[in-house]
């Protein structure tokens, strides 16, 4: 009875998350497009326009969600879910402060590589259920794209792996107490964030890497046949999955929830830890969320095969020879 | 799912870009063949917004068929009116005032800027990057605030008349254009370091729709798309009308034939339209605006043809007279028609997305294109 | 070239060319049996070479039609103007897309408002109005009781 009341504990909450973190989002994307593009935003609902997401959720729920007559309904109606339930399954290894993590499990980093992969099985039944020949294009421009650019934020993970010798995130959060691997790590470290930032804008399909919604070519790719709620889901997702995989760039790279520490400089340490770990970690997933929505908002965007060439030719080789390096580093001790 | 619908015998997907579509700027509709992600075929079906101006201005008098032409180009409706006034000022035989010539030039050129400005943000936008859109559109609106205080309209200004133009200047004109010139001068830097320096922009655009020299001729294509092929084609340098031919003007080349030949064009031209703005802004004479014309105007039987450079390119006015006070046929030769038709010759054999680059490097307006 | 010299040149290749007082340019006033011929050699015949075909158009007369060609050269900047009379029943002449590629548009907007047929256009269709358009719309006898105003 306890293990099923904490089920639903979690289960609440998790939903609770997604939701705000939707609401969130949204807002500050729409009020970062706005400071760069010399506007002031949503201004209106709400102090400082703080509910026009909720009043756009509210809209968005109750209107039709139409299927259109050629779509495979089936598929098409199963689509939105699968985005939201891969990007909710993430949320599970996710330290939010000190202790307060869902599943502490041993291969955190695999599951969370393996499961963010989910991502494009939705973007291809619902590009392939649409029947329609932009949505298809979208689907399959997704498809190449999420599946070349998954070996290089995967590299680029392996190297932080490499560093601290265990796969389950507590261990790394814990490996970074004396500094974080961003700084201990030399430059090949910083040729892993730099990977796996480009890697991971990539992977959620963020713009300059949106060529599988490519507004401009294809309307709006693989969503452009959903309406209402149903495209408000993949919408959530999207943006839920730019947290996490920010979120996971925050733990990798500056530690998480771990408090900004040096060495042994112990008086200091001691100064930081008085500044809550929740707002150490979401302070750092939000300033990476900053970057990549600043990507989004200032880089044109790459054509398809630039976008592969880009992969393949360059970040691919790097990470390699990255990881490599890596594990010089690691074996020979030099970090610190 | 899809074999029934759209597709050729060879398997190749055929898509409809457009009538709605939001990189085509309008309701143009190209019908294009896909071999995968590659461009085979690119197929243009015009007429959504013909509105057959040319059939109208048949019964329009000579002095009400100039507003219909702010309809057609309307990023330059200033410099169309200034292409039919000259057409009808064949006719007059009328002596335009020098004041009126110099407000002509000067309005032409601001139109160029602001039709450049607006281009260079929407390309951007084609290309993927949405914040240039609103930085261009901060500098297109002084321009237009300072065009609605002279011609009373921000879009279809109708401000050009046979015989000059309709009203005089307003006194703050010159004051505000100096503000203009100096707020764009340190504007045109951050473009650059925008969008012209981007790598990824560059990567899309060099390379991307070339159009060799004697195909751009043999396209009919003019203004910067024909400039940036090497076509030595400025009616304001060739043809000089009103007073080009008194200011210094620089025509700008590019032998690159590609959308970042194009851009660079465009990008250097708003510099020669600023400089010609700056050496008459100071310099406007007075006198009249406008030269005493009848009330009712007549052109002599006979045909009469104008060509003034458009923002887009080359626009003639091409009048048939019957003597009457209607002309008896008007043809309209308008810039992105002509730069249209080559599109397909630049976009075989690209992929999809450079196809929405080439577009957007040919500016094209669609009004204008349908008249 | 002048008009002059160029008239000189004109009648050499097309003898039966007659020359219309034009205001601005060098009218050309030719039979529509001749004109791909005499197009042909006015594009490549050097020391002429029209290059540039800037506009395309058709004149509706109440007794017949003219075909007005404008065209000019981007080597020697010279301009003329050429014409050539069509029957109105039926008008038909030879398609130049393959002389001036600008030519293919032009001739398929010329076709679609004034039903003239250019033979061996490699794809005339209408291409401002719809498929199922009635009757020519430039034309000065067309009725279209709906959409046309008198006043």
């Amino acid at each position: 009875m306890a293990l099923f009341l904490e089920f639903v504990i979690a289960g609440l909450l998790c939903i609770g998350l997604f939701a705000i973190l939707g609401l969130v989002l949204v807002l500050m994307e729409r009020k970062v497009s706005a400071y760069m593009q010399i506007r002031l935003g949503p201004n209106r609902v709400g102090p400082k326009g703080a509910l026009q997401t909720l009043a756009d959720t509210l809209k968005l729920l109750s209107k039709e969600g139409l299927t259109p007559r050629g779509a495979d309904r089936f598929l098409f109606n199963l689509a939105p879910f699968v985005a939201m339930i891969g990007t909710m399954l993430l949320l599970a290894p996710i330290p939010f402060a000190k202790g307060f993590q869902l599943w502490d499990i041993n291969i955190g980093v695999l599951y969370i590589s393996a499961v963010s992969s989910l991502a494009v099985i939705s973007i291809l039944l619902a590009g392939w259920a649409s029947n329609n020949k932009y949505s298809l294009l979208g689907a399959m421009r997704s498809g190449a794209q999420i599946v070349s650019y998954e070996l290089s934020a995967g590299l680029s993970i392996i190297a932080i792996v490499v560093l601290t010798g265990s796969l389950s995130i507590s261990d790394i959060i814990a490996s970074q107490a004396d500094g974080w691997w961003i700084f201990k790590g030399h430059l090949p470290v910083w040729i892993a964030f730099v990977t796996f930032i480009i890697a991971v804008t990539a992977e959620t399909n963020r713009a300059p890497f949106d060529l599988a919604e490519a507004e401009s070519e294809l309307t709006a790719g693989f969503h452009t046949e959903y309406s209402g709620m149903k495209f408000a889901l993949f919408f959530l997702a999207e943006y839920i999955n730019i947290f996490i995989v920010c979120a996971i760039g925050a733990i990798l790279f500056f530690g998480g929830w771990m408090p900004f520490h040096i060495g042994n400089w112990e008086g200091f340490n001691r100064i930081m830890d008085y500044i809550p770990s929740s707002v150490w970690f979401f302070g750092k997933t939000f300033f990476l969320i900053f970057v990549i929505m600043w990507f989004r908002w200032t880089f044109p965007r790459l054509r398809i095969d630039q976008l592969l060439n880009l992969e393949w030719k360059y970040l691919l080789p790097i990470s390699m020879v990255n990881v490599l390096l890596i594990t010089l580093v690691a074996i020979l001790g030099w970090h610190f | 799912m899809l074999e029934e619908i759209g597709k050729t015998e060879e398997g190749d997907l055929i898509i409809n870009i457009g009538p709605q579509h939001p990189s085509t700027h309008g309701v143009l509709h190209l019908v294009i063949t896909l071999n995968g992600e590659t461009v085979k075929k690119v197929e243009p079906h015009l007429g959504y917004i013909h509105r057959s101006i040319e059939k109208m201005s048949e019964s329009l008098s000579y002095r009400q068929f100039i507003y219909a032409t702010s309809r057609m180009d309307y990023l330059s409706s200033h410099i169309n009116n200034h292409g039919c006034a000259l057409c009808v000022e064949q006719g007059l035989e009328v002596e335009i005032p020098e004041r009126a010539q110099v407000i002509r030039v000067l309005m032409g050129e601001l139109t160029r800027i602001a039709s450049h400005v607006l281009w260079w943000g929407a390309l951007a936008m084609d290309v993927g990057a949405i914040t240039p859109f609103f930085h261009a559109f901060r500098e297109r609106e002084l321009l237009n605030d300072l065009m609605e205080e002279t011609c009373g309209a921000r879009l279809t200004m109708n401000y050009m008349v046979p015989g000059g133009v309709m009203f005089d200047l307003h006194p703050n004109f010159q004051r505000r254009v100096h503000e203009f010139i100096s707020m764009f001068k340190s504007k045109i830097g951050e473009y650059d370091e925008l969008v012209t320096n981007n790598a990824i922009f560059i990567n899309r655009m060099k390379g991307v729709g070339y159009i060799s020299r004697e195909d751009a001729i043999s396209y009919g294509c003019s203004g910067p798309v024909a400039r940036a092929s090497g076509v030595s084609c400025d009616i304001r340098k060739l043809y000089p009308y009103d007073i080009y031919g008194k200011v210094q003007l620089e025509e700008v080349l590019d032998d690159g034939g590609d959308c970042y030949a194009r851009y660079i064009v465009r990008m250097k031209e708003m510099q020669q339209s600023l400089s010609v703005i700056e050496q008459l802004i100071d310099n406007i004479p007075s006198g009249d605006h406008m030269a005493k014309t009848k009330a009712v105007l007549k052109l002599p039987k006979g045909e009469y043809y104008s060509r003034v450079e458009t923002a887009r390119g080359e626009f003639g006015v091409y009048i048939v007279s019957e003597g009457k006070m209607t002309p008896y046929r008007i043809k309209y030769r308008s810039p992105g028609f002509s730069n249209l038709s080559a599109i397909d010759h630049m976009a075989r054999g690209q992929k999809i997305g450079d196809l929405v680059a080439i577009m957007g490097s040919l500016d094209l307006v669609i009004p204008d294109i349908d008249r | 070239m002048t008009s002059e010299a160029l008239k000189t040149a004109i009648t050499a290749l097309l003898p039966e060319a007659a020359f219309e007082d034009g205001r601005e340019w060098l009218n050309v006033r030719i039979e529509a049996k001749d004109w791909k011929a005499f197009a042909e050699r006015l594009r490549y015949q050097p020391g002429l070479d029209f290059d540039y075909l800037f506009c395309l158009t058709c004149v509706d007369w109440p007794a017949h039609m003219d075909m007005v060609y404008h065209l000019t050269s981007t080597v020697h900047r010279h301009t003329v103007v050429v014409k050539a009379k069509l029957e109105r029943e039926d008008p038909a002449i030879d398609t130049v897309c393959d002389i001036w590629r600008t030519a293919e548009f032009h001739e398929r907007e010329v076709y679609d408002l004034f039903g003239v047929r250019f033979n061996d256009h490699p794809d005339l269709r209408r291409l401002l109005l719809t498929d199922d358009w009635k009757g020519w719309p430039l034309r000065k006898d067309y009725e279209d009781p709906v959409n046309m105003i008198k006043l």
